[in-house]
């Protein structure tokens, strides 16, 4: 009997379909991973399950019975608890206080009452909390504890938890593994969303494969291999290479030694990461989002700091330069999100002379006509739907890249650094961007492209590197990479370093 | 003669530090909460005089301090309409209800008691003495029956609101995490709300007690940056009713002690404004100090927007 | 069928209601005053006739417009300078004490030297004296992240008591023993640009104050660096602006032209440090710079109407009995009328029928 079941649900955000007639069964006292990259549709479906999104078709039946979710509100009422991957707590209230918020009955709130009844409730469930301990001072591990507390708390039997194991250390894993066993014996449903291959063949019961919004199959995971997961999991029927000719390759231009780096949380992002890429050559990083591309680009664009390691371009040491640094050096640089790469309110001509002031400034006075003159040729060349005096943020998605795009390639740089140049943009301006990356290639710059998208990396690339947790875990020319082998390296399921 | 010196001191220290006390612990609610209102200026003065006018027109002090209340929880409600209704920028909208409240009182107290040679007095609240003909006793808890309420009943009560309820619970984390708020099915608007009211009400109870209690009388300078020094206190106090109060207690004293010593023609190496401008200065240091992470209400100006 | 109206956020105003929006501001805000006036005994129209029109229609109280419209311009522009670089600039009130206190001091230290040796030195000492009242807060921002709102707001309580204790110390009028501080040396003082009325060298000093801010933000690096870091700070850092710096500047160069609107209140109006040089121009600046929009030439129009209506407000006092503080209440009713317009403008209604 399933506790749970999501039939033929629908779900899109403008063009794009997050989830294609999705068919989801969680049967009762299972753990059922949900596996798949980044844009595949699993967060999208457990957010309609929690009620943060509405499916525009499709039902949802709990216990047999059809439900309307509207709201979590309503999710916690059937019995769904959702863990994110962001958690909504309140730092400077302690464990219990965080549990019993919206929660309570009654004006008064008495604090020995409480903490009792949240470390009886901790008990039960198996899980190591003080009540008493304020959240500010918790680990990760701990904190995810309390998030997984508070479902439970409020007589949750269906825990969602979303790529939880993204901000955990290896000994933190382990122990959620432990306590996730433990609420399976007591007959709790667990949805497990991963891409991690190796803890999914470790956890689950089950596994749902999503690519595209769509599903690929439902496996026993002991019926399964880790390498026919991956090939699930990234399968491609075709793909198109359109990169074309061999072009000769110059001198190493960019180089990273070792590089380390911290997120935001203070957790090691980057561990030890030494790449090199020469002139005329397209470095793909393939890889999972949340497995250090982000902070990879930073670094690379002076926007954080690394704790360790070189970054060397053309020999010059410009480790832990300011982005002023890095443009002068030579390195072209394009913002991950566009959204915060342009000044909205600011306007396109504008935007493309910011990052070069002082050769539009004479005295510290703006050269007016310089400006124009710089923002009409770059349109023009760079096909920008746009004018000059247009406000930024009134660009489609795909001009505003366009804009970021000119600003920086019109320079000749030679080192391109290029996150996720694509995401979010239609076909065409896709297609307008992959083509200005290869002609860069062919001028002879060195360029780094990091992408989710796996057809986008093997389309572009002449050598290929997968980043798994910080690390590379595979480096190898673009003609000996086939999806397989790829996947297995993103899912952390086979490491090729050497 | 030191004795008697420093218990009149400890008795004045008291009773300075009761309006300001009062309308901190209203700003203390706010910025809990996450608002900053910049409006208390404003809605101490006009407590103040709508107290004072009432109390005029009706003959009743009480029904001042409950018309001064009234004009206080509407005071908090405009604030909460424009910041967080609207989510107008936090800064303009508390100093524009600064100036329209002190524009309203002064062109209010102008057409009714504008013509007059001598300004307006009423009989104030007497003082309670519980402790006749107790030697020190008697004269520290000489004090108007606001002054008892403030320190032992309203903080006491603030402290208990905010720590020992589920509301206060909602407050504090309104204003350190909106989200979590809004997750747990907590609506954020209302308790914002509540909370603007509820600091408009102590804002404008604290200027009342100016006129009521105090002076028996309105002036133009009654307020005279008060609700400056009571934001100030706010930070100092680290958001916390019972600190803020020792803040208010530490400010009392320091302005209860330049008055004295000024009286007694005291001259000292540096001006009596020194000893007004410390709180500031401490305050200033408080938050440097404390750094960005401290205790400081993590979603304070932020308005609240469901994505 | 469902009907279903919703409230929605809308990225484009129709221009023709972007336009209409001061006006009906106005419009609104005039009929929430007029209760005001009518509690004052006092026909609305012919208050509002005294208010606006009257002001205007002679020589002498037209001036009388301008000269209150001075310092406001000055605050105005101070705190667009520092909003436009998201810098949040509350203590104009004190920078322009500090600038008031260091004119007052060079006007009669000064004595002797000939006025067109003494005003620059005053404007330059004025300008100095704010920059300086501003650097602790924004060193503060700038280098330890620690918010500006609350520092600047209380050095201007600092500041008043540091006036409080020169005016009751040694700067004591030793003539009259009143708390004024001795009158500055004659070629101190502003000279007058209309003969017999109060317009003073102070209103030319603020339009060029208001040229030099709308040159800089709108034809220099620096004008276009800052404006990137108020209206997108992650851009601009990605661009390679160095924000925190450019922050720095905003939040300095705003201090001085505050401290400018206090010299030009003693050099041009009082001829002495007072207490009460200022009742609340700072605040007013902030007030003032939302309602023009951070745009220079705007806020001077706002600092002018709001000359306007303190004008106005003594002519209707004078003329109709209505007290004269129905000045501040218009304004701040101005203030949070166009506050909530510019909010709703960017929502509209939807109606939506479902079939």
């Amino acid at each position: 009997m399933y506790i749970v079941e999501m039939r033929e649900i629908t779900k899109r955000f403008g063009p794009v379909v997050a989830n294609d007639a999705v068919t989801f069964r969680l049967a009762k006292g299972e753990i059922h991973a949900l596996l798949g990259e980044n844009g595949a549709g699993k967060t999208t479906l457990m957010r309609i399950l929690y009620g943060l999104y509405r499916a525009d078709s499709g039902q949802i039946l709990v216990e047999g019975r059809e439900a309307d979710i509207r709201s979590p509100k309503d999710a916690i009422a059937l019995g769904i608890g959702m863990v994110t991957q962001h958690f909504a707590l309140v730092p400077p209230l302690t464990v219990a206080e965080n549990i019993v918020l919206g929660y309570t009955d009654g004006f008064r709130l008495r604090r020995a009452v409480i903490e009792q009844q949240v470390g009886e409730a901790a008990r039960r469930f198996g899980l190591e909390i003080d009540p008493a301990a304020t959240v500010r001072h918790l680990s990760v591990g701990q904190k995810q504890r309390v998030e997984i507390l508070k479902a439970l708390y409020r007589d949750a039997r269906v825990l969602i938890l979303d790529e939880p194991t993204a901000v955990l250390i290896p000994q933190e894993v382990d122990a959620l593994f432990q306590t996730l066993e433990r609420l399976r014996a007591d007959g709790l449903s667990v949805v497990f969303i991963s891409h991690k291959l190796d803890e999914v063949m470790t956890i689950s019961d089950r596994v749902t494969v999503l690519r595209d919004g769509r599903v690929v199959g439902t496996v026993l995971t002991r019926d399964v291999t880790q390498a026919e997961l991956a090939r699930m999991m990234v399968g491609r029927e075709t793909f198109g290479v359109t990169r074309q000719h061999e072009v000769a390759q110059g001198d190493v231009v960019l180089e990273m030694d070792n590089l380390c780096a911290e997120d935001d949380q203070g957790l090691a992002a980057l561990k030890s990461i030494s790449l090199s890429i020469r002139q005329g050559e397209i470095l793909g990083i393939a890889g999972v989002g949340g497995n250090g591309q982000k902070e990879l680009a930073e670094v690379l664009s002076g926007l954080r700091k690394p704790t360790a390691g070189r970054i060397l371009v053309k020999g010059r040491d410009l480790t832990g330069a300011t982005p002023a640094q890095f443009s002068h050096a030579g390195v072209g640089r394009i913002p991950a999100d566009r959204h915060e790469g342009v000044v909205g309110d600011l306007t396109v001509a504008e935007n493309l002379a910011l990052e070069h002031l002082h050769e539009f400034t004479r005295n510290g006075r703006l050269d007016r006509r310089a400006i124009q003159a710089h923002a009409e040729k770059l349109i023009a060349e760079f096909q920008i739907k746009a004018r000059p005096g247009d406000k930024v943020r009134t660009l489609s998605g795909g001009n505003m890249q366009k804009v970021l795009l000119a600003r920086v390639l019109s320079r000749r740089p030679q080192v391109v650094i290029a996150p996720q140049p694509t995401r979010g943009l239609d076909v065409g301006a896709t297609e307008y961007v992959r083509q200005q990356l290869l002609a860069q290639r062919e001028r002879g710059a060195a360029v780094l492209l990091i992408s989710e998208d796996l057809d986008e990396i093997l389309a572009l690339s002449d050598r290929i590197a997968v980043i798994y947790e910080g690390e590379i875990v595979g480096l190898l020319p673009a003609e000996e990479a086939d999806v397989e082998r790829l996947g297995l390296m993103m899912s952390g399921a086979v490491r090729e370093t050497g | 003669m030191n004795d008697a010196f420093l218990v009149t001191l400890i008795a004045a220290t008291l009773r300075v530090a009761t309006p300001i006390l009062l309308a901190a612990i209203g700003e203390t609610f706010a910025e809990r909460a996450g608002i900053l209102n910049l409006g208390i200026e404003g809605i101490m003065f006009f407590g103040a005089f709508i107290g004072f006018y009432a109390a005029d027109m009706s003959g009743s002090l009480w029904v001042g301090l409950a018309v001064a209340i009234l004009s206080g929880l509407l005071a908090g409600l405009l604030m909460a309409l424009l910041s967080v209704t609207l989510g107008v920028n936090q800064h303009v909208s508390g100093l524009g209800i600064t100036l329209l409240l002190s524009g309203l009182a002064l062109f209010g107290f102008r057409l009714q008691y504008g013509g007059r040679s001598t300004p307006p007095s009423i009989e104030p609240f007497g003082q309670l003495s519980p402790f006749q003909g107790i030697p020190i006793l008697e004269t520290i808890f000489q004090q108007y029956l606001l002054t008892y309420v403030t320190f032992l009943v309203i903080v006491p009560l603030a402290w208990w609101l905010l720590y020992r309820t589920s509301l206060g619970l909602q407050i504090r984390a309104a204003g350190e995490n909106p989200e979590a708020v809004d997750a747990a099915g907590v609506n954020v608007f209302r308790i914002r709300y509540l909370a603007l009211v509820i600091g408009g009400g102590l804002m404008a109870a604290g200027g009342a007690f100016l006129s009521l209690a105090q002076l028996g009388a309105f002036t133009h300078g009654i307020v005279a940056g008060r609700g400056w020094v009571a934001i100030a206190l706010v930070i100092f106090g680290n958001w916390d009713p019972v600190k803020v109060m020792g803040g208010a207690l530490i400010f009392g004293g320091t302005y209860a002690l330049q008055l004295r010593l000024q009286a007694m023609g005291l001259q000292l190496p540096v001006p009596y404004e020194t000893f007004l401008a410390l709180p500031y200065v401490v305050t200033i240091i408080a938050l440097v100090i404390a750094g960005r992470n401290a205790s400081y209400p993590a979603a304070l100006l932020k308005p609240y927007r469901r994505e | 069928m469902t009907t279903k109206i919703s409230i929605e956020k809308t990225d484009s105003t129709p221009a023709w209601l972007r336009s209409l929006l001061p006006l009906l501001a106005l419009v609104i805000t005039f009929i929430l005053t007029s209760g005001l006036i009518i509690w004052g005994r006092a026909n609305p129209f012919e208050a509002y006739y005294y208010f606006l029109i009257a002001p205007l229609s002679s020589k002498v109280s037209a001036l009388e417009v301008l000269v209150k419209s001075t310092p406001l311009i000055l605050t105005g522009i101070s705190v667009t300078f520092a909003f436009v670089a998201g810098y949040y600039n509350i203590g104009a009130e004190g920078q322009l004490y500090a600038g008031a206190i260091t004119a007052a001091w060079l006007g009669v230290v000064l004595e002797g030297l000939p006025a067109w040796a003494i005003i620059p030195l005053m404007l330059l000492g004025g300008f100095a004296a704010g920059l300086a009242w501003a650097t602790v807060p924004a060193l503060l921002r700038t280098r330890l992240a620690v918010d500006e709102v609350v520092t600047t707001l209380l050095l201007n309580s600092v500041m008043a008591y540091i006036v409080s204790a020169l005016l009751n110390g040694p700067w004591r009028d030793p003539q009259s023993g009143w708390p004024q501080s001795p009158e500055i040396a004659s070629a101190a003082m502003l000279p007058k640009l209309v003969p017999r009325s109060r317009l003073h060298l102070g209103f030319l000093i603020a339009l060029a104050a208001v040229a030099v801010v709308w040159f800089i933000l709108s034809r220099t690096g620096l004008g276009l660096k800052m404006r990137a870091v108020g209206l997108g700070r992650p851009a601009a850092r990605f661009a390679g602006v160095p924000v925190e710096r450019t922050m720095l500047i905003a939040a300095l160069v705003s201090g001085g032209i505050a401290g400018i609107a206090g010299m030009v209140e003693v050099a041009g109006i009082q001829f002495h440090l007072i207490g009460d040089l200022s009742p609340g121009y700072g605040y007013t600046g902030i007030i003032i710079a939302t309602l023009g929009a951070l745009n220079p030439w705007g806020v001077a129009l706002a600092a002018v109407f709001f000359g306007l209506i303190d004008t106005g407000a003594q002519t209707v006092s004078r003329a109709l009995g209505v007290p004269v503080y129905l000045g501040e209440v218009t304004q701040a009713t101005m203030l949070l009328v166009t506050l909530a317009m510019f909010v709703v403008q960017s929502y509209r209604v939807r109606i939506r029928r479902r079939g």
